[in-house]
């Protein structure tokens, strides 16, 4: 903790140098690959939308889809969000044994998230939405699992934190690497505010 | 630690051998392999629309068959797109931004070792096609449903699919890390309105690509998992639009034209000043139209289907965005034309190569005009009228700008000045050629004859402009080889090049030809646009390359290459099958890994 304290003023010398605009080169290369993601789910939820109501054949989206669950997914979601915010407050204060927690806390949550997409899918399976039953099906596990990849990407990402964190290499001169996996981590979970107003909401 | 270091005490080593390069992260020997690979490319390319032309060079030839013929188009506009002019626009913008903004390498330049080697392994998978199964053969833009398995069922269109994802990854790469050099590595002093016009160009492309090419990787992903997963995306019986496609395509196809042509026009407002010895005239205008250009760029997708009857209102907003484009590129043309006038001309195969550019791009702009008007579209769309235009722009505009570029900074790239006479007869060759090959065409186009089919019948009466084409697609060859052997004589003579032979203004001329690895012994301060310009700035320019003190500078590494190998593996699994997918996912992994703690240290650069 003094450590810590006695560091926060000095500049973390061996990672930032000057930039032009003052920003890290690392952050301003992830705000602009986050532009490009938008682009990528823009692109898949049009597809999403565009297709919406045209099959002839079942199921349907509101014969089958479960808001309950998927808004107990959301929640959890969400819950990341706020703990992968803490996880950052307490690298960035030097808090080794915090910075631990939430990140796996952040971790498990994501992983719960995953687990409740894996029944979704195969319960849906099992009331015969495959992904060539029809166009829904192809959008919606395309769209969704697209998004699940996503959140794997994330979970993978966090423990590999997490075990940086574990052997003490997560220090907070290095609390960039914690922020710019959760500009990713914020962005796969707004993305999942779009996709579960649009797909499930909004039937 | 993750730098080596330059003292002067011990002055750089250039390293040599095979190995240096495979694990180079310098800029310039990186522009230098882009380049070198994408000019191969190019001149393949070239040699599949010879064969294109012998097959049209009279009614109801035999030469190709339809299916070889198929091929070959597909391959020739796939190839010349991605594989030659992105990746030769790609190669100067590896070279020059560094030393236009005054910085000692890219922002991430391991990053953009990567991009080089997924580029390379992207071209080899889809050259790869012609051995295994067979090409591509539904066109570069690979409408749907053509496409489904029911209709290709062969593993061209997987080839096509695939490969595009790994250049589009590639090409991704490439313009994060540029956008970032750009903005955060500039010189102090260079401000965003004292950036030379190529820069700029270089990132209004490529915040294109970053928005274009996530969305033909939708279009492609759906496609895939059509062919090989068995979903609906483009299955009629299922009833999906194949438009779905159309506009998911050219919302990308469309910004693509930009990302391809706005390069080249970087190149000439470089050019043009030098040999008139003005600076660039309104540049903030020329910047402005740019940015106006890429923006309207993704508003026009649906002229490229003015056929497909999307109803008045649509098409009517889209002739109308399309017409607006013509003004901000007029605006540039006139910029150029203001630039030259009343300026100390000096006719150099650059100057010859950049005012060839304004007059073959216009004449490109003119007949893109034409068929903004969808009455008018309507004759013309899927006629060779399209293809004149086209080959106006982007031969007539792309290629002769990265002409221009290349004879006006080989000096700086190797040290070498090529021969200005052979130069010369190479312009005039290429800009005659061209001519013959591609005005016939607006006629056979009007005529009716219609593109992207094997052969013509012989009462049509356009057979002898045809043969006119391929006479003239024969002589634009022999311009390349002159071209080629000017390069080739050039670098067996030794280095003869002065820092500044042009009398440029922007930075990279102050160090010298070719640069040493670090650029810049010290980082130079800018004070105005076209720094040398101005009264005693060449002076302080050339004097701050001496080396006082230690260079850091990023360190070779080979996980890059590792990394681009598995990933191409991986996606190439989609062909190959399953095992080659586990041995990619497996190196990619351990790829990204070693990478990532490569360097603990991380980060930008100095």
């Amino acid at each position: 903790m003094t450590a810590g304290a006695a560091t926060l003023g000095a500049p973390p010398a061996h990672v930032e140098h000057r930039t032009a605009t003052g920003l890290s080169s690392r952050k301003v290369v992830f705000w602009t690959f986050l532009g490009s993601e938008c682009m990528f789910f823009g692109s898949l939820i049009a597809t999403y939308l565009v297709y919406k109501g045209r099959d002839a054949i079942g199921p349907h989206p509101q014969q089958i889809l479960n808001i309950p669950l998927t808004s107990y997914s959301a929640f959890l979601l969400l819950m990341s969000s706020l703990t992968m915010v803490l996880a950052l407050a307490s690298v960035q204060r030097g808090r080794t044994r915090a910075t631990r927690v939430w990140l796996a806390a952040t971790a498990l949550l994501g992983m719960h998230f995953l687990a409740n997409q894996v029944y979704e899918f195969t319960h849906f399976v099992h009331e015969g939405l495959k992904l060539q039953t029809n166009l829904f099906g192809s959008t919606f596990y395309v769209l969704t699992g697209f998004h699940g990849t996503h959140v794997t990407v994330g979970v993978i990402w966090l423990w590999t934190l997490f075990g940086m964190a574990v052997r003490g290499k997560l220090t907070q001169a290095r609390s960039l690497d914690v922020e710019i996996a959760g500009l990713y981590w914020h962005f796969v979970d707004i993305v999942w505010v779009a996709i579960f107003t649009l797909v499930y909401l909004i039937q | 630690m993750t730098t080596t270091t330059v003292t002067a005490a011990a002055p750089p080593r250039i390293a040599a051998g095979l190995w240096s390069w495979i694990t180079t992260v310098d800029h310039k020997r990186i522009g230098a392999l882009y380049g070198v690979t994408a000019f191969v490319l190019f001149l393949v390319g070239g040699l599949e629309a010879l064969l294109l032309r012998i097959q049209l060079a009279r009614p109801e030839n035999h030469f190709l068959g339809a299916d070889a013929y198929n091929q070959i188009f597909t391959m020739h506009g796939t190839t010349m797109i991605f594989l030659a002019v992105m990746p030769l626009s790609s190669s100067f913008f590896n070279y020059l931004v560094p030393l236009m903004i005054g910085a000692r390498d890219v922002a991430f330049p391991r990053l953009n070792a990567f991009s080089y080697w997924v580029f390379l392994c992207g071209a080899v998978f889809l050259n790869l096609s012609f051995v295994h199964g067979g090409a591509p053969n539904t066109g570069w833009f690979g409408y749907a449903n053509l496409t489904e398995k029911a209709y290709s069922p062969g593993t061209g269109v997987d080839f096509w699919a695939i490969g595009l994802q790994i250049l589009g990854i590639a090409s991704l790469a490439a313009s994060f890390n540029f956008i970032v050099t750009i903005l955060n590595l500039r010189a102090p002093g260079m401000r965003m309105m004292r950036m030379p016009p190529f820069v700029w160009m270089t990132l209004i492309t490529s915040i294109l690509i970053i928005l274009a090419f996530p969305i033909i990787t939708v279009g492609l992903i759906l496609l895939l998992f059509d062919r090989l997963a068995g979903t609906n995306f483009y299955q009629t019986a299922a009833g999906a639009d194949p438009l779905l496609w159309q506009h998911l395509f050219w919302l990308f196809g469309h910004p693509e034209v930009y990302i391809l042509i706005l390069p080249a026009m970087g190149i000439i407002s470089e050019v043009l000043p030098t040999f008139s010895r003005k600076p660039l005239f309104g540049y903030p205008v020329v910047v402005y139209s740019g940015i106006f250009i890429a923006f309207l760029g993704f508003g026009v997708w649906s002229h490229h289907m003015f056929a497909v009857g999307l109803g008045p209102y649509a098409d009517s907003f889209f002739a109308l965005s399309t017409m607006l484009i013509a003004i901000p590129t007029g605006v540039k043309i006139f910029n150029w034309l203001a630039t030259i006038w009343g300026g100390r001309l000096r006719f150099t195969a650059a100057m010859h190569f950049a005012l060839g550019f304004i007059a073959m791009f216009t004449m490109g702009g003119l007949s893109g005009f034409m068929h903004a008007s969808p009455p008018a579209d309507l004759q013309q769309t899927d006629t060779y009228f399209v293809v004149a235009h086209l080959h106006y722009v982007l031969f007539g505009g792309a290629i002769m700008g990265i002409f221009a570029g290349l004879y006006y900074w080989f000096p700086k790239m190797t040290g070498r000045m090529l021969d200005e006479r052979l130069g010369k007869i190479h312009f005039w060759f290429q800009a005659i050629a061209m001519n013959l090959t591609f005005f016939p065409m607006h006629f056979v186009g009007l005529l009716g004859m219609p593109r992207r089919v094997y052969t013509y019948a012989p009462h049509l009466g356009f057979g002898w402009m045809n043969l006119l084409s391929t006479i003239g697609a024969f002589a634009i060859a022999a311009a390349i080889i002159v071209f080629v052997v000017n390069w080739w004589t050039t670098m067996a003579r030794p280095k003869n090049a002065p820092a500044d032979p042009w009398g440029g203004g922007s930075l990279e001329w102050a160090i010298p030809s070719p640069p040493p690895v670090y650029n810049f012994a010290s980082i130079p301060e800018v004070k105005s646009r076209d720094p040398l310009w101005h009264a005693g700035a060449r002076e302080a320019a050339l004097a701050a390359n001496a080396v006082r003190g230690p260079i850091p500078m990023p360190r070779n590494s080979y996980w890059p290459v590792v990394t681009a190998l598995g990933l191409t593996l991986l996606l190439a699994s989609l062909v190959f099958g399953f095992w080659v997918g586990a041995a990619g996912l497996v190196v990619l992994l351990t790829g990204i890994y070693a990478w990532a703690f490569e360097s603990p240290e991380g980060g930008g650069k100095p």
